[in-house]
């Protein structure tokens, strides 16, 4: 269970509020309200979720800009240090997933199962590949005596890539849900919610590294 | 379904578990009342004990270290675990939909986890209190760093809880987006909604920066981060710029929903429909927009810049039209009225009475050159009660009396009511005037001691918590003991849809979805039967 | 609407947002100075607005998504351009 498990069932009961409220559902027929101010909400609460997620992220962009403008040397050395290679194939590992998290949601709108899996499959393994990467990366610093704390720019990149980082497992976890959920045959082109919005919070996950990536390995 | 049948909703189940994992957002709405009115509790017995303690310079009652533990705990708790949430999670959840004529919010069991959110983030905090605080509600940088009391466990406990809140927030801006009834118009949406949505907006967009802020901390203490401790080439004023980045906006998620009471219960009790709602409303969301803008009046004497200061101070009165037009057509809807001066009207007129009390001494705050003067003295203190106690905990107290039918189906002994209302009036002027004037004369906040000429000043203010103590206690007691027989579904011949239906209303709220056709306040202006 | 049209143009904004990434990599490789950091922001702006607006389908949105989606980036300017100004008009004694 844990924080993923929490995650998950937040993000069920964004996706399906009325599923959650059997009573009135089987209340001689008063539905709460209809399947499309469901599906409309769902989105919109999950856009108003990504908000807060991007001013989350939103103090550690600011706490780079006020210490790059105050220690542009500094930026500059820790850039130097860090894998450009690395950090690039995780971009586009990270890119890849958000294409087929975005076909995954086309597909289902076109009730074609078996690429939803395959599609959510190589999204959750690409997520996998994303964080071996980070691993090798941090004990590598690690190995060479960097951690949070060595100083402001090592603390900034292990903060930022590690809280973005949690993201990815969220997303991970929320990605296998729904994936279980598909074998489960649950979702269909009229009920697609769930994997709408998931694919949503995925996408953040891709547009936070969009940033993080030049800012902290290509400005040295 | 026949109206006898159908079960009201503290009637619908009985149990622990019937309440706990509810998804009714009438129950939800009751828990979380109960919740924050222990914490309320709590917190104000700590401000009692610290009242007490200055009733002699030195120590009176407790020495030093436990008095600044016990205004950390009563500045955390109350900030935190009850006015934050108080009113937007409890009065927000029992009344939004039924204001809106929806049978329940847009994502109920979201309202649930929101919930329980808040309980385990409570948890976390009271764990907290086994090596508890001395840092201030605010945390500031680089003591918070230093001390060594358990700062990480109280700001996760303050993490989880803004988690909370901004589950609620998004809950009840999608809710109100979606889910209001056919003909539910904006300009007809109750005022206490516009507020609510209001104070939704900046739980949803100010909380994550508090909590990004408290996890840096939390870092920096963990692993030696180094962003705000100057040795590592930190910067500790840039915490406080986070934090109030968050806090100010905080301060109007504090005060909005109560300001949307005031504006429910003023045209009720003046029989006069709101003077000027839309610019009641607008002015709830041009609060909301333009408390972003302002956060650096906290700072002025941290070491920020004097171009930011003055940017800041110039601003800060730019948030005080917005509040100002509230108060003039709250005045406008009283004029020519038709007054009853029931206990919810009383508390209605002390808040318009206070709240400009506090909002005027918050425009000295604000003047950069006053501030400097005032700055961290008790003058802060008062103005920020006269806010907080006579601003959002009068709307609060005169929410319970005013939906108290509706809620628990009963009602209340009125003179009792009234009773408890004087004292408590007169109690917290007779508390917090007498600190305006300390703080003119120079006495600081958070100081355990103080110069024996203060000592008078302090006597008569902690007289003053007794007498409020006093009627807070009759208050409560007076609403633990309802009178006998059902309340009517209408008692004051409102004409807001929470009152049309049954108190306490049935689980759906609504048997069947109603047409809105006029404006909510039409008071005086179309024939009022048994008025 | 062609099923496998939409498909492709999917893989279409895919290669369109790795074309520029090798750009944002590339442009790294070469010294502009200070100019370096804006042209990173840059491509990341137009990688993130592309990704927003196809993957994540803005496009098909209302004006109070848009809002909800916009408005958290100008608070976020806010929030930088106050601090920033504080740190650099600060008179160091």
């Amino acid at each position: 269970m844990g924080i993923f498990g929490i995650t998950s069932k937040l993000i069920k009961s964004i996706a399906y509020p009325s599923e959650m409220v059997p009573s009135i559902e089987e209340d001689d027929g008063h539905h709460h309200f209809d399947a499309v101010t469901e599906h409309e909400g769902a989105k919109l609460g999950m856009w108003l979720f990504l908000a807060t997620e991007l001013l989350l992220f939103g103090g550690l962009f600011a706490a780079y800009a006020i210490y790059r403008a105050k220690y542009p040397e500094m930026f500059m050395q820790g850039s130097k240090s860090l894998d450009v290679v690395l950090g690039s194939v995780n971009t586009v590992i990270l890119i890849f997933s958000s294409l087929t998290v975005a076909i995954a949601v086309k597909a289902i709108q076109e009730n074609r199962i078996k690429l939803v899996k395959i599609m959510l499959w190589v999204t959750i393994i690409c997520a996998a590949i994303f964080a071996v990467n980070k691993y090798f990366e941090y004990t590598y610093k690690f190995g060479k005596g960097i951690f949070p704390g060595t100083d402001i720019f090592y603390s900034i990149y292990f903060a930022a890539t590690g809280v973005h980082m949690l993201h990815v497992f969220i997303g991970m976890a929320v990605l296998g849900v729904l994936l279980r959920k598909v074998y489960k045959g649950k979702y269909s082109k009229d009920n697609y919610t769930a994997i709408e919005i998931g694919g949503l919070y995925w996408h953040l996950v891709d547009l936070i590294w969009i940033y993080l990536f030049p800012l902290l390995y290509l400005v040295g | 379904m026949s109206e006898e049948q159908e079960k009201n909703y503290l009637d619908n189940g009985e149990g622990f578990r019937s309440w706990f994992f509810t998804v009714d957002h009438k129950r939800i709405g009751v828990m979380y009342l109960w919740a924050i009115g222990v914490f309320f509790i709590v917190a104000a017995i700590a401000s009692f004990l610290l009242r007490a303690e200055h009733l002699t310079p030195g120590p009176t009652i407790v020495n030093a270290d436990t008095y600044n533990v016990l205004f950390t705990l009563h500045g955390s708790m109350m900030v935190f675990l009850f006015i934050v949430p108080g009113v937007a999670a409890s009065f927000g959840n029992f009344l939004i939909p039924l204001m809106i004529g929806a049978k329940d919010v847009i994502f109920p069991k979201l309202n649930l986890y929101s919930f329980w959110l808040y309980l385990a983030g409570a948890l976390i905090f009271m764990l907290a209190l086994a090596a508890p605080a001395d840092t201030g509600w605010t945390f500031y940088t680089p003591y918070s760093i230093e001390t060594g009391a358990n700062v990480i466990l109280i700001t996760f406990g303050v993490f989880v809880l803004g988690f909370s809140s901004i589950l609620t927030g998004i809950n009840f801006i999608v809710t109100m987006h979606k889910l209001r009834a056919p003909g539910m118009t904006w300009d007809r949406l109750p005022l206490f909604c516009w507020a609510a949505y209001a104070t939704s907006l900046l739980q949803v967009l100010a909380t994550p920066v508090v909590g990004i802020t408290l996890l840096l901390l939390i870092g920096e203490r963990y692993f030696g981060l180094g962003f705000f401790d100057p040795a590592k080439g930190g910067d500790p004023v840039m915490f406080q710029h986070f934090f109030w980045f968050y806090s100010h906006p905080a301060v109007y998620i504090m005060i909005l929903p109560a300001m949307g009471i005031v504006s429910e219960i003023m045209p009720v009790f003046a029989r006069k429909p709101i003077f000027g709602y839309k610019a009641i409303a607008y002015a709830s969301l041009a609060i909301a927009l333009i408390s972003f803008l302002v956060w650096g009046h906290h700072m002025f004497v941290s070491g920020q810049s004097k171009l930011v200061n003055i940017i800041f101070s110039v601003i800060t009165y730019a948030v005080a039209v917005p509040t100002a037009i509230k108060v003039f057509n709250w005045l406008w809807t009283l004029y020519k009225g038709s007054i009853e001066l029931s206990t919810a009207m009383l508390y209605s007129l002390a808040f318009i009475f206070l709240f400009t009390i506090g909002g005027l001494t918050g425009l000295f705050l604000g003047a950069l050159a006053a501030d400097v003067h005032l700055h961290d003295t008790y003058f802060v203190v008062a103005h920020m009660h006269y806010v907080m106690i006579g601003g959002t905990v009068f709307g609060f107290f005169a929410a319970l009396h005013f939906w108290y039918p509706k809620m628990w189906g009963r009602m209340f002994d009125e003179f009792k009511a009234k009773i408890a209302f004087v004292l408590i009036f007169i109690g917290f002027n007779v508390a917090f005037f007498p600190q305006f004037i300390m703080g003119t004369l120079g006495m600081p906040r958070r100081y355990f001691n103080y110069a024996p000429e203060f000592q008078s000043l302090h006597v008569v203010s902690t007289y003053g918590t007794w007498i409020i103590g006093i009627g807070f206690i009759l208050m409560l007691w007076n609403l633990m003991r309802p009178l006998p027989g059902k309340a009517p579904a209408n008692p004051y011949n409102s004409l807001s849809l929470e009152w049309s239906m049954d108190s306490p209303p049935g689980t759906f709220n609504f048997d069947d979805i109603p047409t809105v056709t006029e404006p909510v306040y039409n008071y005086g202006t179309k024939i009022e039967e048994g008025a | 609407m062609d099923n496998h049209a939409s498909y492709k143009s999917l893989i279409n904004i895919w290669l369109f947002l790795i074309f520029l990434t090798v750009v944002t990599v590339g442009a790294a490789q070469i010294d502009f100075g200070a100019l370096n950091v804006l042209i990173a922001i840059f491509i990341a702006s137009i990688k993130a607005g592309v990704v927003a607006y196809h993957f994540m389908h803005l496009k098909h949105e209302d004006g109070l998504t848009w809002i909800y989606a916009s408005y958290p980036i100008f608070l976020l300017f806010l929030l930088i351009s106050f601090t920033l100004t504080d740190m650099f008009s600060r008179v160091i004694n």
